[in-house]
């Protein structure tokens, strides 16, 4: 740990064409965006304007083709290797054959730590995300919102200083949505973890984030970063605050600027 | 009427009583003895035809009352049983004698079993024991039915023994035979069967890992695969046997052809069945391949590699026992099978032939117990 830290995501001049049967595919261009540490950036857009193919470069899990990327001051590919992220995916995907708690300890048996330190971490993540109590059931025992806590247990798991986040709540219901919208900003609030977070839902972006970065599609780029104002304890009725109301007619006109732009 | 509740079973079980109660002689010594009063004729029932005949009757009667189904089935087992024991060991020493009435109080007894066996299925006990013992006593009912109706049928119309031993022969013949069919089996299962399916089955997963691990392999290897699961057995075993001799290697190589094909294709495919999204998970752990395979690759083929190992059993099974038609030292399954059909033993072939069954059940039986164990967490096995 250096002690001048760099920005945790840096991006400039980014792209990626992935190629088709159909031909090219510009699913990201130009993109220039720096995220710093301790930040929770939502990335919104309507479907195809390639905010989860950013969060996937960022990741490693797609190549960019164009523009300079680093994580933690390295290439995204050092930086997984590295284990710099944790990352909660679309659904659960939790192992159906291992306990919760099993589950949880994948990436920590795959790093090759001991069994006290396995366990040890198990406990406090899943007090983090309130399973405590639910160790030893299957995923096909629990809710759909349980399932979402429990990988986001098994990424926190981790121990990594930031978190890509890519629409973990966008198969739940709205109340438990609230829920875990609220559990995960206490514990942004508590961790001080660096959060990029994918969503399509305007209120969640505002109701998370520090910053939102609004997209559109074809090509996929970025047509606004918007700074929130709202403080860092965030209620949830902050929502009916006229200061977040105007943070989202913000985001929705930046959303229908994109799209208006294109036709 | 509110007493009453009969069974279409019951009541076509009385009707076919009555006939064989009209129809007269229950054989032809019986024909021969109406027909001649003076001679003194030995014939099958003299004493306990009108007892069989009440018994159904009885039976069938109380089962139209209204009663527990439990006492009813109880009362309707009871008769039914009794009248087919006493209908089958009348008609030792008189086989191939039977008339009409013997076949309409078989039928009749059948019947009642039938609805024997529907009212215990109906039955939703709520203790675990009595649900075990129901879970038991259903099949053994219906096996058993299977059983005296082949046994009537080929002692009362006299069928050659040559096309078909009753159930009674075979069952001597297995308990005369032990010494002969526990070499028999020694030989074929315990040697060539199991080798075989260990070998060929392991060979296949260790290929098929192979193949995944290595592009070059699965582009060249599948289809040889392919080709090899598409060569007939019948072919191959002769060959075998020049290759490797008479005794079980020869035996348990064709099993072994047999084993790795479906191993092989249902590891492969197994193999790719893990969700992209897993994989993914797995790939930002920065884990190698050899820790994804273990941790997330093979749990998730389990199902796939499961289903080959079943498949296998049998297939093992077969294999082995035709292999041992093309030549054989003077012990195995198939060896003996061959030899006693020569030597019109057609009860010794029945009693092989019981025997393999009954093992490849068992072996089915026990990979299907550890599939559970193992794949508990699959949809198909949890229910939902």
């Amino acid at each position: 740990m250096s002690g001048q830290s760099p920005a945790v995501v840096s991006a400039s001049k980014l792209g990626l064409t992935f190629q088709t049967n159909d031909g090219p595919v510009q699913a990201l261009s130009n993109v220039d965006l720096t995220i710093g540490k301790g930040e929770f950036v939502s990335f919104i857009g309507p479907s195809g304007c390639g905010k989860t193919t950013l969060l996937r470069v960022i990741a490693d899990l797609e190549k960019p083709t164009a523009g300079a990327i680093s994580v933690n001051g390295m290439t995204p590919e050092q930086a997984r290797e590295s284990r710099a992220y944790g990352y909660v995916f679309q659904a659960a995907a939790l192992f159906p054959w291992r306990t919760i708690e099993r589950n949880v300890a994948l990436p920590l048996e795959i790093i090759g730590l001991s069994k006290a330190e396995q366990a040890d971490r198990i406990k406090r993540t899943m007090e983090l995300v309130n399973l405590s109590g639910f160790e030893k059931k299957y995923p096909w025992q629990l809710s759909g919102g349980m399932q979402q806590r429990a990988s986001i247990a098994r990424a926190l798991a981790f121990d990594a200083d930031l978190l890509l986040m890519d629409e973990p709540f966008g198969a739940l219901d709205e109340i438990v949505r609230d829920h875990l919208n609220e559990q995960l900003l206490s514990l942004w609030d508590r961790t001080n973890k660096t959060i990029c977070f994918v969503t399509h839902s305007i209120p969640e972006a505002v109701y998370l984030s520090t910053r939102i970065v609004v997209m559109s599609p074809r090509p996929g780029r970025v047509t606004d970063i918007i700074e929130s104002t709202l403080s860092r304890k965030r209620p949830l009725d902050i929502r009916e605050t006229p200061e977040f109301l105007a943070i989202a007619a913000r985001v929705r006109d930046g959303l229908r600027a994109g799209h208006s732009y294109e036709d | 009427m509110i007493w009453l509740k009969p069974s279409w079973q019951a009541v076509l079980a009385i009707l076919l009583c009555l006939v064989a109660f009209a129809l007269g002689a229950m054989s032809k010594p019986e024909a021969a003895a109406l027909a001649e009063p003076a001679a003194t004729i030995a014939y099958p029932y003299m004493d306990t035809k009108g007892l069989i005949l009440a018994l159904l009757l009885i039976a069938a009667l109380v089962s139209t009352v209204r009663l527990a189904p439990l006492v009813e089935g109880v009362v309707l087992f009871v008769g039914a049983h009794i009248a087919a024991w006493l209908l089958i060991k009348g008609i030792g020493g008189f086989e191939g004698t039977a008339l009409a009435p013997y076949f309409l109080a078989l039928a009749a007894a059948w019947l009642l079993a039938w609805r024997c066996v529907g009212l215990l299925s109906s039955l939703r006990p709520a203790a675990n024991g009595a649900k075990t013992a129901l879970r038991l006593v259903i099949p053994a009912i219906f096996g058993a039915w299977i059983l005296i109706i082949w046994e009537a049928v080929t002692r009362g119309a006299g069928i050659p023994f040559i096309l078909l031993p009753p159930p009674s022969a075979i069952g001597a013949r297995i308990a005369n035979s032990l010494p002969i069919l526990g070499s028999d089996v020694r030989q074929t299962i315990f040697k060539a069967v199991l080798i075989g399916y260990i070998v060929g089955s392991f060979a296949g997963f260790i290929v098929a890992i192979l193949a995944d691990r290595v592009p070059f392999l699965r582009r060249g290897l599948l289809p040889i695969g392919n080709m090899v699961s598409a060569l007939p057995i019948i072919g191959v075993a002769p060959i075998m046997v020049m290759w490797f001799g008479f005794d079980w290697p020869s035996k348990a190589a064709v099993v072994i052809i047999m084993t790795f094909f479906p191993m092989l294709v249902n590891t492969v495919a197994g193999l790719a069945a893990s969700g992209h999204m897993e994989r993914d998970l797995m790939r930002t752990y920065a884990s190698g391949y050899w820790p994804t395979l273990l941790k997330l690759r093979l749990p998730a083929a389990m199902p796939f590699i499961f289903n080959a190992l079943k498949i296998n059993s049998t297939l093992a099974l077969i294999g082995a026992i035709v292999a041992e038609f093309f030549g054989t030292p003077v012990v195995g399954m198939g060896f003996r099978i061959s030899t006693e059909v020569g030597r019109m033993n057609i009860d010794m072939v029945w009693a092989e032939i019981a025997v393999a069954a009954l093992a490849g059940s068992v072996f089915y039986g026990v990979v299907a117990l550890v599939e559970r164990a193992v794949t508990f967490w699959h949809p198909s096995v949890r229910g939902g």
